[in-house]
């Protein structure tokens, strides 16, 4: 963690938790949580993350962390890549359908519809803009445009979060702790 | 469909406009990154444009320029909002054009 602040800035009840949570997981505290717990009244993002990740979508919540490791990936923020790929393969019970979809998304067992939603969401991300036509190639593969904004809700979480992650550099854990975390977001999501 | 205007509105006003401890001025400039001196400057492009490139280097500039480690928070994370906000606003313009605004 680059700010120390974030590591060891937090009040003694959230200290109190973090001890909590290192007792019941047996793993340690990864640095999202610290990020996520750190002055809430300012940053405190949790809110809108779990909207976009858990709200009522066409898209199913794999999908949806799929997009997240994908936008990491456009980031390249090993930490949300590593943590979102665990979450998504957990909840398709295809951990080699994450990495192919990593990997290369043209050749990827994906449906035309998520393949071209990813597209465009790395485009965004590592172009920082798209145009009319970006979004209609994304419409002509069947997806509409409800869709599309859900997709850009992921997006728009991920973006800042996995700006955030490589600013404060987070540490990436070993893949117990990966699937302790991916287990909590599929249980409790990210409030 | 999931709905995040008011979480991403009432996001942005925290940053921006909560009483923080970086200035609001120096808040703004971070989330447009544009307007900055060195060394912050170099620091909020990175996490704007390339955020994998920011290192300790870049923070301890940032320190030693005055910036308390709740100010350089502040701003990093005003630096991220903002660059993932213009990205998300051009994308719903890029989308209200293709569907006529339907």
């Amino acid at each position: 963690m680059r700010l120390d602040v974030l590591d060891r800035g937090h009040p003694l009840p959230t200290k109190a938790l973090f001890g909590v949570i290192r007792v019941m997981s047996r793993q340690p505290v990864v640095d999202a949580v610290k990020l996520a717990f750190y002055r809430k009244d300012f940053y405190g993002a949790g809110d809108l993350t779990h909207e976009a990740m858990r709200g009522p979508s066409a898209w199913s919540v794999g999908d949806r962390e799929l997009m997240a490791a994908s936008v990491a990936q456009a980031n390249q923020c090993p930490f949300c890549i590593a943590a979102h790929s665990a979450t998504s393969g957990l909840w398709y019970d295809d951990d080699a359908k994450v990495a192919a979809t990593l990997a290369d998304l043209d050749t990827a067992p994906i449906e035309e519809s998520l393949r071209a939603t990813l597209r465009m969401l790395g485009k965004l991300s590592r172009e920082q803009s798209i145009d009319a036509d970006d979004i209609r190639t994304v419409l002509d593969a069947g997806v509409t445009p409800a869709q599309i904004e859900d997709a850009l809700a992921v997006c728009l979480a991920f973006n800042i979060t996995a700006r955030l992650a490589n600013a404060f550099d987070f540490t990436v854990v070993g893949a117990a702790a990966m699937t302790a975390g991916a287990k909590h977001l599929l249980k409790r999501g990210y409030r | 469909m999931t709905d995040i205007t008011q979480l991403h509105r009432e996001l942005v006003n925290r940053v921006l406009d909560s009483d923080a401890q970086a200035p609001r001025e120096l808040r703004r400039a971070a989330f447009d990154n544009a307007g900055l001196d060195e060394p912050v400057r170099t620091l909020i492009d990175k996490v704007a444009r390339r955020s994998y490139r920011v290192t300790d280097e870049d923070a301890a500039a940032a320190r030693a320029a005055g910036l308390s480690e709740d100010q350089i928070f502040e701003i990093m994370v005003c630096g991220a909002v903002g660059a993932a906000d213009r990205q998300y606003e051009s994308a719903l313009a890029a989308l209200a054009e293709a569907t006529g605004g339907r």
